[in-house]
């Protein structure tokens, strides 16, 4: 029998990647079809093996998820239940920084290849007449590497997918506060399924909505921090696309 | 000034010189059918118009038109989305109770398996400078060709 790849977006602390193991387990035994799980930590690495057809179901962020349904005849299967994607940029406790507007141009900024947290953190550097012309952008790969920047005095501000900020250990948060935070609402991860799995997306997607119902499958939504999945349809999904391309420059 | 609702019905805003700032970090998004009727909007886009839910749906962007806004403007984006072009701008809306707030728009068109099924309008907080470029911008053009 042939064996699939599942890949999830490497914008995830390890506590959220432990319960995607515990959900692959699942997976294959809902579909009774081997699935290997393939975890990346860069986006390029990924984004590589995309364009080389070697993924075949994917939670997505929202950027790669319009590249992916474009480009490589992906379909959106589900997004998670109550939760959207939100970024923040942060500051050290000791900046003299208060609000966006006090930012200057030559400011700092640490970030990773996460790119709609790298395009909604620029979104908010916008009201205070910074962009990517006239501001210092170091990116990293990991957002425990943007802390680590903050906390060492190489740059000013970092931006942060909210729910990487609240993972970050007490320690390392404490010294930071948030400047600002997006209430965006509607732009969300993913799970998009590839040419090769459309087979088995009814079958997948029955067994998804009904994970929260069940006790094994509520326990593995608890690991991976959800509460359930909700339909994604297909104009939802060209809904966030069109969102996503408003906000590109 | 006279609104009218899609159910007829219309009342007169007095528009006052009060401007509400818009919120960090905010999207506002809604989405029209192809003449401008509005059939989506979010949480952020009631709470900065001062209208319901109810009052948007169905009734036409143009709303929002402040009477200081230059109908060159909001020819220039007509003319941008219907050729299927993104268009970008900045706006001064005008509120439910009269007063204004200022966005950076974009407006895209949506289109399904080859057809323009409506647009999608996502507004953001602008600068401050771009703000008073336009204010300065759109008064002159108002003086050059009076609407």
């Amino acid at each position: 029998m042939q064996t699939y790849t599942l890949s999830v977006s490497p914008d995830f602390s390890p506590e959220h990647l432990s319960g995607w193991f515990i959900f692959n387990t699942w997976l294959q035994k809902s579909l009774a079809t081997p699935f290997h799980l393939e975890l990346y930590d860069e986006f390029e690495l990924q984004r590589r093996d995309i364009q080389l057809d070697k993924i075949d179901l994917i939670y997505a962020n929202p950027y790669d998820a319009a590249m992916l349904v474009r480009e490589k005849g992906f379909q959106a299967v589900a997004r998670p239940a109550s939760t959207s994607d939100e970024a923040v940029i942060a500051v050290l406790n000791s900046s003299a920084c208060l609000s966006v507007d006090d930012l200057k141009e030559g400011v700092r900024v640490a970030t990773t290849h996460d790119p709609d947290v790298h395009m909604m953190g620029m979104i908010m550097l916008e009201p205070a007449d910074l962009d990517r012309s006239n501001v210092i952008v170091t990116p990293v790969h990991s957002y425990v590497i943007v802390a680590k920047h903050l906390l060492n005095g190489q740059a000013d501000i970092g931006f942060f997918l909210k729910d990487a900020f609240h993972d970050l250990s007490d320690l390392i948060r404490s010294q930071m506060r948030v400047l600002v935070e997006s209430q965006i609402d509607v732009i969300h991860h993913t799970l998009l399924a590839g040419p090769n799995v459309q087979h088995l997306i009814p079958q997948l997607l029955d067994n998804l909505l009904q994970m929260q119902d069940d006790i094994k499958g509520k326990a593995v939504l608890e690991s991976m921090q959800m509460t359930g999945w909700l339909k994604m349809e297909q104009e939802d999904t060209e809904f966030m696309i069109d969102l996503i391309d408003t906000l590109i420059e | 000034m006279f609104i009218t609702y899609h159910d007829g019905s219309s009342r007169e805003i007095t528009v006052i010189d009060q401007e509400v700032p818009y919120p960090d970090g905010k999207l506002i998004v809604s989405r029209t059918d192809t003449t401008g009727v509005i059939t989506h909007a979010n949480q952020a886009f009631i709470e900065m118009s001062g209208y319901s839910l109810d009052e948007l749906i169905g009734i036409n962007h143009n709303i929002l038109r402040h009477p200081d806004m230059p109908a060159a403007a909001f020819k220039d984006l007509w003319v941008t989305i219907q050729s299927g072009k993104k268009w970008n701008g900045y706006v001064k809306n005008l509120r439910k109770d009269g007063a204004f707030y200022w966005v950076k728009a974009t407006v895209i068109p949506n289109i399904r398996n080859g057809e323009l099924m409506g647009y999608t309008s996502v507004r953001r907080k602008p600068s401050r400078s771009k703000v008073d470029a336009c204010t300065a911008l759109y008064a002159q053009m108002k003086m050059d060709v009076p609407s």
